[in-house]
């Protein structure tokens, strides 16, 4: 599967990479631009014009999350020329219209806001626009492109489309293979995102059929609940995907107490336990599709491009691009020790 | 998990001369009609189970998880219908859930194994049960405002100190408790601990002078006061069987899920409530039925097993819910008010 083991660099799309030769040709640089080593900001490292970047990110309640505030705030430290206001994180939407009019009031030099609901937070993004401060929208994606310079965020549906054709490649051989699902939130737009993805995917393979899915709540308790649940109805299946490596901990716990081990299962986010599980290779997850945290890294380093009105090295264009959307790659034995200091507590 | 149905002990204090037969027999027969009616919805669902997917729903695995998944919230349950049956009422058992599994996962995890992380769950789950309950009895705050002061900070606490982060449990003696070679006779030790749990908890309310003082102080405090018990330290005691509770069921959380995270127990009090209520416990305090709270639990907890079963979607879920809870409810009105 090179196609999905490949890494790609951050900026260059979604190219796909096939060719073996020239998959050797590029580890070299593979291992410098990985999103967790961290060693090549999208923009030059030469300290430029002091900039402030005011911060509003999520409330950590869940692993990703707390990834994506640690990400912000380590890579703001690395740069000398940057100053981070950071505010407390919250997923009250009054709450965070408030904190970023605050960080708007300070004019801080950019924004970087992860909007607990991208809709409801378009307006205030108009406003910081508006102000003259450039905005950086992380994930969650604001209603009207006016809302945002730049918006970098994670490929929800291409998570459920590659976990669907990882999982339809392990299984193509196999006759009238059943696959089931567990969902995350239903609630969240997302999550439906994830599913379209993951069904259309399965399209492309006849033999395979999703027999059952099931909504859980990106907590172990929901996912320990609900795989259970699932085991239970469904006796015998090839293949299970999960859209989130949190809830993924009380399903691998489920399908443990049930003492099952007849299908194989994969992941969604790339968490640390699951990368671990992954490389051990004794239970029954054998891969997962990312969404990287790292993403606020990104946000940061763009963020600094913007104040220092400077491009994007790797990119002709002397601006940054308005949109990036990351690469949900497949995680699996093969490549798991490249991704392992990515991954998410 | 059906028990004896309870001589209705609330007598006692609504009707001094409970003595006088008449009375006594029609408490019986009401609260006999109450239980048989929470049996007749929880027989209605197994039927349901059973002709929607009989190969899955009625068999011996199924049960084990049914029960099993009713122990969480059931050993929370009982603790609230004590509560409830004093005419308060405790919004914190989610939040005190998930600071007791956190707390005993990341401090006990790797030093103290099996002991030291159900003693953490238990300390810490009491520990905030006394501070509702001296909050409640001698602050003289009201429980709805206590609790949910409880409710805020015990989250917040449970979220710094994971930092929003999943505690995986790597001690094998806990985790050991959740796998089939634990069960006793088929009975999954989880299960035990919330039959031991119902068992005592009816005990107490209906057969100790500290389940009569609960439905005292619930029925009328004053009278109560009057009548010589001692409301405030009562109160107090009641808050401390909440958390007691709590702490345990977050050791059965930590021992199910196999970690410890600061979103477990979410809307616990929600389930609770809803549970007690169902079972036939008076939410303005006088009268509590354990045994109604336990038929509470296992009538959703059956909903949800059917649900998941047949493949159906959580927003279906969730309004089927809602009307099962009505349907329930009113049935209960009926045959209880027939009577």
């Amino acid at each position: 599967m090179p196609e999905f083991t490949s890494r790609r660099g951050l900026l260059f799309g979604t190219a796909a990479v096939s060719a073996g030769a020239l998959l050797v040709g590029c580890t070299s640089n593979e291992t410098k631009d990985d999103p967790a080593a961290a060693d090549q900001p999208a923009a030059d490292d030469k300290p430029g014009k002091a900039v402030t970047i005011g911060f509003a990110g999520p409330q950590a309640d869940h692993g990703w999350l707390n990834a994506i505030n640690q990400n912000a705030k380590s890579r703001a430290e690395r740069y000398e020329d940057v100053t981070l206001e950071i505010t407390e994180g919250s997923n009250d939407t009054a709450q965070q219209i408030g904190q970023i009019e605050t960080l708007i009031n300070k004019k801080v030099d950019v924004l970087v806001v992860l909007p607990a609901d991208g809709k409801a937070l378009t307006q205030v993004g108009l406003k910081a626009m508006r102000a003259g401060i450039p905005v950086v929208n992380l994930d969650r994606i604001f209603n009207s492109p006016q809302a945002y310079r730049c918006w970098i965020g994670g490929d929800n549906y291409g998570m459920g489309l590659n976990a669907g054709h990882y999982i339809g490649e392990q299984l193509k051989d196999k006759g009238d293979a059943r696959v089931i699902e567990l969902a995350g939130l239903d609630n969240l737009e997302l999550t439906k995102q994830r599913t379209k993805g993951f069904d259309d995917a399965l399209k492309n393979y006849p033999n395979i059929k999703k027999v059952a899915r099931q909504a859980a709540e990106f907590t172990v308790e929901s996912g320990q609940a609900k795989m259970a649940q699932l085991l239970q109805a469904q006796s015998n299946f090839d293949a299970l995907w999960n859209h989130d490596d949190d809830q993924g901990v009380g399903a691998l716990r489920a399908i443990e107490q049930a003492g099952r081990d007849d299908f194989l299962m994969v992941g969604g986010a790339g968490a640390l336990s699951a990368f671990q599980a992954i490389k051990k290779d004794d239970g029954v997850l054998k891969a997962t599709v990312l969404y990287p945290p790292t993403m606020a890294a990104s946000a940061i380093d763009l963020a600094r491009a913007l104040g220092q009105a400077k491009g994007v090295s790797g990119l002709a264009e002397f601006e940054i691009p308005s949109s990036l959307t990351l690469y949900s790659a497949v995680v699996d034995k093969d490549n798991v020790d490249q991704y392992m200091a990515t991954g998410f507590k | 998990m059906t028990q004896p149905v309870s001589p209705p002990r609330d007598s006692i204090d609504k009707a001094p001369a409970a003595s006088e037969p008449p009375a006594w027999r029609t408490m019986l027969f009401r609260a006999d009609v109450r239980t048989l009616s929470l049996l007749g919805v929880l027989a209605a669902l197994i039927l349901i189970g059973g002709v929607t997917r009989p190969d899955e729903f009625l068999d011996t695995r199924n049960l084990q998880l049914v029960l099993t998944q009713a122990s969480v919230i059931g050993v929370v349950t009982v603790g609230m219908t004590f509560v409830i049956t004093s005419g308060g009422i405790d919004l914190s058992v989610g939040a005190i859930v998930a600071l007791a599994s956190v707390w005993a996962t990341t401090v006990a995890t790797q030093e103290y194994g099996f002991a030291g992380i159900l003693f953490t769950a238990v300390i810490v789950g009491v520990g905030c049960g006394l501070v509702n309950g001296l909050l409640i009895a001698y602050g003289g705050m009201v429980p709805f405002i206590a609790t949910l002061a409880m409710l805020a900070s015990a989250r917040g606490l449970a979220l710094q100190i994971t930092d929003g982060s999943t505690q995986v449990v790597t001690v094998d003696a806990i985790l050991d408790l959740g796998e089939r070679d634990a069960y006793v006779l088929g009975i999954p030790p989880l299960v035990l601990v919330f039959a031991l749990v119902t068992i005592i908890g009816w005990l107490v309310l209906n057969r100790t002078t500290f389940g009569r003082r609960t439905v005292a102080v619930g029925g009328n405090a004053e009278a109560a006061r009057l009548a010589g018990i001692d409301v405030r330290r009562q109160r107090l005691y009641l808050y401390l069987l909440s958390g007691l509770c709590c702490g345990i069921a977050a050791f059965l959380l930590i021992v199910l899920s196999g970690s410890g995270q600061n979103t477990n127990g979410n809307l616990y009090e929600l389930d609770a409530i809803a549970a007690a209520i169902i079972g036939g416990t008076l939410l303005s305090g006088g009268r509590g039925t354990i045994t109604g709270s336990v038929l509470g639990v296992l009538i959703f907890t059956t909903i949800t097993n059917i649900f998941a079963l047949n493949n159906l979607q959580s927003d279906v879920q969730q309004i089927a819910k809602g009307a099962i809870i009505v349907a329930a409810v009113l049935v209960q009105r009926r045959t209880a008010s027939t009577t």
